[in-house]
């Protein structure tokens, strides 16, 4: 005999930021269950309009994440046993520091618009036509860049930065991650313009090294290292260019 | 909010108070060997330029850092930002260098 179906309470967050509210769910329990099950299981079973967004289901794309039980995580591969509080309830409500589309839905426009910001692109030197240009795995630039490279846009550690929330202006540990693998690409064009951004007034001096990106990093990156290095080197860029 | 210029003032300061720091901690063990007096600091500070420089240095340093540091607290827990974030940060740099400046010349002039 199949033993007696267990449930979760489960309050997710429905509406948006300005008029919604929490709304509660009983949702089976299951022996191996993520958050995105959790969600995904409502949105099939109880109510077909709630709003959210995921694509990879395994940490590649990095369009799922959502604050459960009050912390940033990527719900795909967030366990529910890892994240269940001992009142056995689960919280689920969309990304802090974004404006709320609907339900889940995190509208992620000025996430990227900071990434742009921060020139957290490539500036391309070379064309088609020439040679690609080798590097070194082992060189110490390539390793600085390696150790920040496995961003998957995710945003959690936006969501966790109180700098974020404390001022608007503040570009964010991913875009500056970004900008710091990019200062360390030696194939890159636009070193100069770049120091000049994170140095602005959103730049990488606005944080205070307390690692709440890097604490919920759920692909384990260091974006505090980042910033320190951005800072570092924008310092040293001062003296140089005086020079 | 902070960018560049003013992290590099903050800092510059903090490198300029820390020796000024452990000077005064150093010259406050020597001085109450044998008790202390204000006659006694007076005799020593009243006229003395080098008194002058090296409190003034510390006052100016302070005034410089410590509006910095309003300006980040004030903006991020207040939401004080634009022109209000200038008058303070502006104005806690005059009255910290005011207080400060008149607080050196007090034991310094002679
Ligand atoms: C030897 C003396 C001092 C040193 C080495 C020092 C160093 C520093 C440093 C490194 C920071 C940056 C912290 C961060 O990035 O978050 C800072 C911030 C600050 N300091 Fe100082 N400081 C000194 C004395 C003072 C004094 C005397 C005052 C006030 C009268 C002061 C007021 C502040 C304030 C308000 C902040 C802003 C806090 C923040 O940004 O998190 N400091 N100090
Ligand atoms: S270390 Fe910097 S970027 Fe990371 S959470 Fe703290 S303030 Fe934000
Ligand atoms: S640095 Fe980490 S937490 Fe931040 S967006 Fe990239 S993968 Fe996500
Ligand atoms: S769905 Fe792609 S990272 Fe979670």
């Amino acid at each position: 005999m199949a033993a007696a179906q267990k449930y979760m309470q489960v309050s997710v967050w429905r509406g948006d930021e300005a008029t919604g509210a929490l709304e509660e769910f009983d949702v089976p329990a299951q022996e191996s269950q993520t958050i995105l099950d959790v969600v995904s299981w409502i949105q099939q079973n109880a109510d077909a309009t709630l709003a959210y967004r995921y694509a990879c289901r395994v940490g590649m794309c990095g369009s799922c994440a959502m604050m459960v039980n009050g912390k940033p995580r990527w719900t795909c591969r967030t366990h529910v046993k890892k994240v269940l509080g001992d009142n056995g309830r689960l919280t689920i409500e969309p990304l802090r520091n974004l404006p709320v589309i609907k339900d889940l839905a995190t509208d992620m426009t000025e996430f990227f618009d900071k990434w742009i910001a921060a020139e957290g692109v490539f500036h391309p030197t070379k064309t088609r036509y020439d040679e690609i240009e080798g590097i070194d795995p082992e060189s110490s630039v390539r390793v600085e860049a390696n150790a920040a490279i496995e961003c998957i846009n995710c945003a959690v550690c936006y969501a966790a930065c109180d700098v974020v929330s404390a001022n608007p202006d503040y570009f964010g540990p991913a875009a500056l991650n970004r900008a710091w693998s990019l200062v360390n690409d030696t194939r890159d064009g636009g070193q100069a313009a770049r120091l000049e951004a994170v140095s602005s007034n959103g730049g990488c001096h606005n944080c205070h090294s307390q690692q709440g990106c890097s604490t919920f990093c759920p692909n384990e990156l260091n974006p505090t290292l980042s910033i320190a290095g951005l800072k570092r080197e924008t310092v040293t860029s001062l003296f140089r260019r005086r020079s | 909010m902070l960018d560049l210029r003013l992290y590099m003032l903050q800092r510059v300061t903090a490198i300029v108070m820390g020796p000024l720091v452990i000077g005064h901690i150093i010259l406050i063990v020597y001085a109450i060997r044998g008790g202390i007096s204000a006659e006694e600091i007076l005799s020593r500070t009243q006229g003395s330029l080098w008194w002058g420089l090296y409190y003034g240095t510390f006052v100016l340093a302070v005034s410089v850092h410590a509006a910095i540091g309003l300006r980040v607290i004030t903006s991020e827990m207040l939401g004080l930002r634009g022109v209000g974030l200038s008058v303070l940060t502006w104005g806690s740099f005059a009255v910290l260098l005011v207080m400060g400046a008149r607080a050196v010349y007090a034991v310094t002039a002679a």
